[in-house]
């Protein structure tokens, strides 16, 4: 015992660093902060260190080529003991990680504690967010199968839209005028030094920073934030009614970081790794790519807004999204912490939430996108063609082979990127039925080049069954007066 | 500083001596750092200068021209005249040749033009669709429906000797297609 404490001191004399550690973990809090809810800021920095012990294991094996990063991975899962694990717990703890920061950062912002004097400490968080969805992104870059390829394309395709500069941007994103060896170089650059360095530099900030102006207290509902009086009332009460942070506080961090390194391991253990799927060789177009679950919200939001729209959003949405999280702090530096009192706070987390909540539910389902092989894959049910006429089925036979299935349910089978047809009788007249079959519109294709006026005829017929046995088909009441009145007297064109 | 006219003159010179090194060695590393910074700078842009002077594209075969039937579209892929060492097959491209006859062609690239997923050709239905986020074009590249603004990218092509061939080797993006760039570019082998 006696020789550990001696070697101690002979380092302390040369690092002096034993009394700010000791000053550090035993800097008073608030005793009100020891509570569940500050746990989130310790188990991202907990996570962020698990990603980097797993990608420093990954790049053991790991080639950054664009020859060999897909085979190398399949090494990784097949071929090397545990290989699977740790692609597995990497993969994990970038979903844990980006949902995790989000939490802390709602968290934080329902407890006011990116006001006075804590300005600067949501700034450079919002910074983290941003770095963190840029090694996710960057992440499925490296994870290089059909997805990624793919994915890199859609960014591509976004960059480009950008004024002026965006062909420029994205030959620079792509090191080159395709998707290709270099662009997963420099992806790789990026993901393992450039945004981790950084992400090290502002995580430290982001911590020293909490040290240095002290926790956030649990707000009250009444105490006001005032610029003149905070820090003077801050120190105060952790002087009166403060205790250590260690270990008064720190056990709870603890707890939780163990908690959700095991929920990672038990991720990863029970679900495995993501991918890679098929190889990323663009001549296989066999695809349907889709980016990682925190991504999918812009996945949804992308299929579903106005084309007119797409762009200004993609340009404008983001930059305005990020311009106003770092003003936040300035707009609403002052007043109120406690969400108790700032109903409109509380309205704006929930109403965010339940938005890409939404859509990352959506995305899933993706009843956008039209099902490729519906038309070959899901033939049409008994009951439809059961006691039809000849023509009708004719009819049922376009209505398959023209792949309207891939688009149009039945019976809940097929596409969902236009309305199920089940009931369509109900809703157009046979003549509505010809009009929209051979023009289109709303978001049908024009089919007038594509059948013949026989097909269209027989395709008609067969819609015109599709009806509940309860309801009857529409039909144009004005045409069945004019044409039961013709007979009397005839129409007379002005 | 008030003080600073009674200052003794012994001290100012060696300030202003120290002052002056120190000047200088910052215009020193300046110099340094515009040294070292030109050739980075130009290491960085570099894919993005040649990709301004055109200098990714090129004339690909993509076959005889009886390979492609009349009246039909297939889809047929050619290597990108640009290669690194580390591409693997990411260098293989996919387009779709339509013939429409005779020597009258169109060659639309594989990417949609909303965000640059593979587009499939139906014969069936006289449609491309794309799976992603259900952009769909007709036969001849128009814009049917969905999210895309405009209609399929096409390469510019010619008929040497009998072989098809486009002018290719960029990814076509809806800010850049590319295509209309290069449309009266000469042959370069």
């Amino acid at each position: 015992m006696r020789v550990i404490t001696k070697i101690g001191e002979w380092f302390d004399h040369r690092l002096q660093l034993a009394a700010p550690i000791r000053e550090a973990a035993g800097h008073p809090v608030p005793r009100n902060t020891a509570s569940w809810f500050y746990v989130f800021g310790s188990a991202a920095l907990t996570v962020f260190i698990l990603q980097l012990v797993t990608g420093i294991l990954l790049a053991l094996i790991y080639v950054p080529s664009g020859g060999e990063a897909w085979s190398s991975l399949q090494a990784l899962n097949h071929q090397v003991t545990l290989g699977w694990f740790i692609r597995a717990m990497h993969g994990w703890g970038s979903n844990f990680m980006v949902a995790i920061v989000l939490i802390h950062m709602a968290q934080v912002f329902l407890f006011g504690a990116h006001k006075y004097p804590r300005e600067l400490t949501w700034i450079v968080g919002v910074f983290l967010l941003l770095m963190t969805l840029g090694m996710a992104f960057t992440g499925q870059v490296m994870r290089f199968d059909q997805d990624a390829y793919w994915g890199l394309g859609i960014g591509a395709s976004i960059a480009s839209r950008v004024p002026i500069i965006g062909p420029a941007v994205v030959k620079l994103m792509l090191g080159g005028p395709i998707i290709a060896g270099a662009t997963l170089s420099r992806f790789f650059a990026l993901h393992v030094f450039v945004i981790p360095g950084m992400l090290i530099a502002f995580v430290s900030l982001h911590v020293l920073m909490v040290l240095k102006l002290g926790i956030n207290e649990w707000p009250m509902p009444g105490r006001i934030v005032k610029r003149a009086t905070y820090e003077a009332q801050y120190h105060a009460m952790t002087k009166s009614e403060g205790a250590p942070f260690v270990p008064y506080a720190i056990w709870k961090d603890m707890f939780f970081a163990a908690f959700i390194i095991l929920a990672v391991a038990a991720c990863a253990y029970y679900f495995g790794p993501f991918g890679p799927t098929g190889q990323p060789d663009p001549t296989i177009i066999q695809t349907a790519p889709k980016p990682d679950y925190f991504f999918l919200w812009l996945y949804a939001l992308l299929s579903l807004l106005p084309p007119s729209l797409e762009t200004p959003f993609l340009l404008i949405g983001p930059p305005l999204a990020i311009v106003g999280l770092l003003l936040l702090p300035f707009l609403s530096g002052e007043g109120e912490k406690s969400w108790k009192r700032r109903p409109i706070a509380v309205i704006t987390v929930l109403m965010i939430a339940i938005t890409l909540g939404t859509f990352t539910r959506l995305a899933q389902f993706t009843p956008w996108s039209p099902h490729m092989n519906a038309w070959s894959g899901d033939p049409v049910p008994d009951r439809y063609i059961h006691g039809t006429t000849a023509l009708e089925r004719q009819g049922a036979l376009v209505f398959q082979v023209k792949q309207c299935r891939n688009c149009h349910s039945i019976d809940d089978t097929g596409g969902q990127r236009g309305p199920a047809l089940d009931s369509v009788a109900v809703r157009l007249t046979r003549d509505q039925l010809i009009r929209q079959v051979i023009q289109g519109g709303g978001n049908m294709p024009a089919y007038g080049n594509n059948l013949s006026p026989a097909e269209t005829t027989a395709l008609v017929a067969f819609l015109e069954t599709l009806h509940p046995a309860t309801q009857s088909p529409a039909r144009d009441a004005a045409r069945d007066l004019v044409l039961s009145e013709s007979s009397p007297k005839p129409a007379t064109q002005p | 500083m008030s003080t600073k006219p009674v200052v003794a003159t012994s001290s100012e010179v060696t300030l202003s001596r120290r002052g002056f090194f120190m000047k200088l060695g910052i215009l020193f590393n300046g110099l340094a750092a515009m040294v070292v910074a030109v050739p980075i700078v130009r290491f960085l842009l570099s894919s993005v200068a040649r990709g301004q002077e055109n200098g990714y594209l090129s004339w690909v075969r993509l076959g005889d021209v009886t390979n492609f039937p009349e009246g039909e579209t297939r889809m047929t892929t050619f290597r990108n005249p640009f290669v690194m060492p580390t591409d693997g097959k990411t260098v293989n491209t996919a387009c779709w040749v339509r013939r429409i006859s005779g020597n009258q062609f169109q060659v639309f690239a594989i990417n949609c033009a909303h965000l640059g997923c593979p587009v499939h050709w139906f014969p069936q239905s006289g449609l491309f669709m794309c799976p992603c986020h259900g952009g769909a074009y007709y036969r001849d590249g128009a814009r049917a429906s969905g999210p895309p603004e405009r209609g399929l990218f096409e390469y510019p092509y010619k008929i040497e000797n009998g072989v098809l061939t486009i002018n290719a080797g960029q990814l076509p993006t809806p800010g850049d297609p590319v295509a209309s760039l290069s449309a009266e570019r000469p042959s370069c082998a």
